[in-house]
């Protein structure tokens, strides 16, 4: 067995050797998944189906040495390549891999169709994109009337300018642009999608949909579940019994409850508490609703930030002679969001996830309008283009989101 | 009024101010919505009750682990959406904290390639939402599974088809004796471990208590079969023509489809959070811990199994709970794929006929409520059992 052993000597003969044997098994791999050509078709059924395994493995052994002084072979050796059941992990992981990219890649690019205007022109057995091109502006604008969407182009336009603006503005009126951001501009940006007045025709929220609706959720909640979810956590965690006991049961009710009920409670049984003929929006209803499921969760991140600072930082503002707010507002709440930005970040994320849910309301977002368009009679069957379509936004929005608070959570980092 | 002026000498009426306001607003909000609900409820001519439960729900539900059809109450379709709901959550929280063990400790693997795989899992399943997944697997991929007659067939005994998966149903007769018997098992076994760990505690003797609790755990439930008259029968389904084209199977469990999409979806989605509880838990015992227990000599799956896991589990447990406690609320989902939970039973359809919203809503949420405290009740005492015992 000795002679088999890989050593500092025979590495010369046997590392080529290697990986002539590795690079036959994924020789073979590769010739079976994209050109559908078995190359070890003369061996037995089962050994034929091994074969990459079993080559792939003897390569792997025959290279593997604990340090040989070439560097890439150490690299490889150390990261997949420790011990047998190791490089018989590496080696299927791969294969895998390799496996499942074929007929991905097919269904995603070779046999799909991007070309026509109906489910006539998807001939080939791959993805039928025909059918996101045709439904896109439905998809993003929901029902809303095509001569008007520039309104919701031109709110999100001046949102991002604004945001760009805001970014890049002298840290002097960076506050200011904040600020307005904030309390000013969802007003300016709901008057102008929703219309009514200023030569704006009405557009009522049950035509509102698609991707635009999402964004405008997932902003307006989020921008008042972050002060609501502070004022809570504060509230839990004041000395006055009443205030901090209705905090807790107002946290606790919200977060036992799942938000489907929430909604179901924001759309049949809220209207039944309102004096009679009073009608408050659905949209309106569904955003409190999310707002205040949101906010008790953020409530609870807080909190956990709240607790997690030393008690000398309450004593030393007190001694500075702070009152209450002044003492929460300049000294406790700046370290407490630092410590907790994942745990902020991750409330805002689900907050963005949970936006589909609204389906049980009758509003359609992405999601809503995809169950739509696939279950209209000339486009049945286009489900699976849907859902991934509808995915792959929703992955690339979170993504972003959860990659950004990465970002700034090593920004804020203040320590070395 | 200017506050600044007014000079509150007693702190203890200072306090009492905030908190007069806060309940004041409190409770008119409350008497405000109470009051128009009367006047509302009065004005379609209900009134407020639990009254309606008793009647006939006359709607069928089409899966249901007890006994249920149109002529049973509301009560007893409340009951039926309530395990439904139970029975998901239990096998997602199942098939979740497997998913979620492995994946955790794949993130941490020495191997390259594993560990990247496991992170890219959490990536893609963790950023894309439930609901989604939910509807992917329930109209896309579940769909797209054969018919009846071209069944994917598991050695005859089981069949997958798009009407779902037909398993083996298990045909007990005396099937009380054989609980009993399984409950006597584990009382026994909990003595025994009792005995054994006093026997090494006083005397320092190591009884082989895995295997004995094995032995004792097969024997009884043995036991069952051979004297009491326990007997165990499997009825398999078998395809049935019903018309030249139109195949179904007869017979067996059908475990649905919706069934199927929302436990898949809600392990899948829930093992990424389980994982990074772990991977997180195992990374929070300090390295020192480690070293320590090789310097004695104990090898890599004694140092995870006595030194690493005991501790890493007192940092996974809280978080942990929590997912679980988010998978039982997000089973609620499954009302957007007709699967018959407590949400589509009772807060769908119930409501739909009764028209009764405030009383079906309020007892939905206190019944998500319930088992929300429930299961937290339980992991707190299972994480002050885990608890380091300071002495």
């Amino acid at each position: 067995m000795n002679i088999l052993k890989p050593s500092k000597h025979n590495i010369k003969t046997y590392l080529p050797a290697g990986i002539i044997f590795i690079l036959l098994g994924f020789l073979d791999v590769t010739m079976n998944s994209f050109f559908k050509v078995n190359l070890v078709a003369f061996f037995p059924g089962i050994i034929s189906y091994f074969f990459p395994l079993i080559i792939g493995f003897i390569g792997l052994y025959l290279i593997r040495l604990e340090y040989s002084g070439i560097r890439n072979l150490d690299i490889l050796n150390k990261n997949i390549n420790s011990n047998n059941f190791n490089a018989i992990l590496s080696l299927l992981t791969l294969f895998i891999i390799i496996k499942s990219i074929s007929p991905l890649i097919n269904w995603f690019f070779l046999d799909a169709n991007f070309i026509g205007n109906s489910k006539e022109d998807c001939t080939g057995d791959g993805a039928c994109w025909v059918f996101i091109k045709v439904w896109f502006r439905r998809l993003i604008y929901g029902m809303y009337p095509d001569p008007e969407q520039w309104r919701i182009n031109t709110a999100f336009l001046l949102l991002f300018t604004l945001v760009g603006i805001t970014f890049f503005a002298p840290a002097k009126f960076k506050k200011y642009f904040i600020l307005f951001l904030i309390f000013i501009y969802p007003f300016i940006g709901i008057k102008l999608i929703g219309g009514g007045n200023f030569g704006l025709t009405y557009v009522e929220t049950a035509a509102w949909g698609g991707l635009s609706l999402t964004f405008i959720i997932s902003a307006f909640a989020i921008i008042f579940c972050f002060p609501i979810g502070v004022f809570l956590a504060l509230g839990r965690r004041s000395d006055l019994p009443a205030i901090k006991y209705i905090s807790i049961g107002f946290i606790e009710l919200w977060r036992g409850v799942p938000l489907i009920t929430v909604l179901f409670m924001a759309s049949v049984m809220f209207p039944m508490f309102l004096p009679d003929g009073t009608f408050i929006d659905k949209l309106i209803r569904v955003l409190f609703a999310i707002t205040m499921f949101e906010a008790a969760y953020m409530a609870e991140v807080v909190r956990g930030g709240l607790q997690a600072l030393p008690k000398g930082q309450y004593e030393a503002a007190r001694s500075l002679g702070m009152g209450y707010w002044r003492m929460n507002f300049l000294i406790i709440l700046p370290q407490a969001l630092k410590l907790v930005i994942p745990g902020i970040a991750n409330t805002l994320l689900a907050l963005v996830k949970d936006t589909p849910l609204i389906f049980v309301v009758g509003l359609m977002e992405l999601a809503g309008m995809i169950r739509l368009a696939k279950t209209n009679p000339k486009w049945l069957g286009m489900a699976m283009e849907g859902y991934v379509f509808a995915g792959l936004v929703f992955w690339i929005i979170c993504y972003a989101m959860s990659r950004y608070s990465q970002n700034l959570e090593k920004k804020l980092s203040t320590e070395r | 009024m200017n506050f600044k002026n007014i000079r509150f000498q007693n702190k203890k009426i200072r306090n009492l101010i905030p908190q007069f306001i806060t309940v004041a607003i409190l409770l008119s909000t409350i008497i405000y919505f109470v009051t128009n609900a009367q006047i509302n409820m009065g004005n379609r001519g209900i009134a407020f009750g639990f009254g309606f439960l008793k009647q006939e729900a006359s709607f069928d539900i089409t899966f249901s682990l007890i006994d249920y059809d149109g002529s049973y109450s509301y009560a007893r379709a409340f009951l039926v959406g309530l395990l439904n709901t139970i029975l998901v959550s239990v096998i997602g929280i199942f098939f979740a904290t497997l998913l979620g063990v492995i994946i955790g400790v794949s993130r941490l693997s020495d191997n390259y390639l594993i560990a990247k795989v496991a992170e890219w899992y959490v990536e893609i399943f963790r950023n894309i939402p439930l609901i989604l997944q939910i509807f992917f697997w329930y109209f896309a991929a579940l769909r797209a599974l054969p018919l009846p007659n071209e069944a994917i067939n598991f050695y005859d005994i089981s069949f997958l088809t798009v009407k779902g998966f037909y398993v083996p149903k298990f045909i007990w007769t005396n099937f009380n004796i054989f609980l009993i018997s399984i409950i006597c098992a584990i009382i026994a076994i909990y003595f025994f471990n009792n005995y054994s760990r006093k026997q090494r505690e006083q005397f320092g003797k190591q009884l082989p208590t895995t295997s004995i609790s094995l032995l004792i755990f097969l024997i009884f439930p043995l036991l069952s079969f051979t004297l009491f008259g326990v007997t165990l029968s499997f009825e398999y389904p078998v395809l049935k023509q019903l018309s030249p084209t139109i195949f179904t199977f007869d017979g067996g469990l059908n475990i649905i489809p919706e069934l199927i999409a929302l436990a898949l979806s809600l392990s899948m989605y829930t093992a990424t959070f389980i994982a990074e509880n772990v991977r997180a838990g195992i990374l929070g015992v300090s390295k020192g811990q480690k070293e320590a227990a090789a310097s004695i000599g104990l090898n890599k799956n004694q140092i995870l199994k006595l030194v690493v896991m005991p501790q890493a589990l007192r940092i996974i447990i809280p978080p942990t709970t929590n997912q679980y406690l988010n998978l039982t609320k997000n089973s609620s989902l499954a009302a957007a794929i007709a699967y018959p939970d407590i949400v589509l039973v009772f807060a769908g359809t119930a409501l739909m006929q009764t028209g009764r919203a405030i009383e079906i809503i309020s007892i939905t949420m206190l019944t998500y409520l319930t088992l929300s405290v429930s299961i937290s009740i339980f992991m707190n005492w299972y994480n002050k059992k885990m608890a380091i015992k300071e002495k």
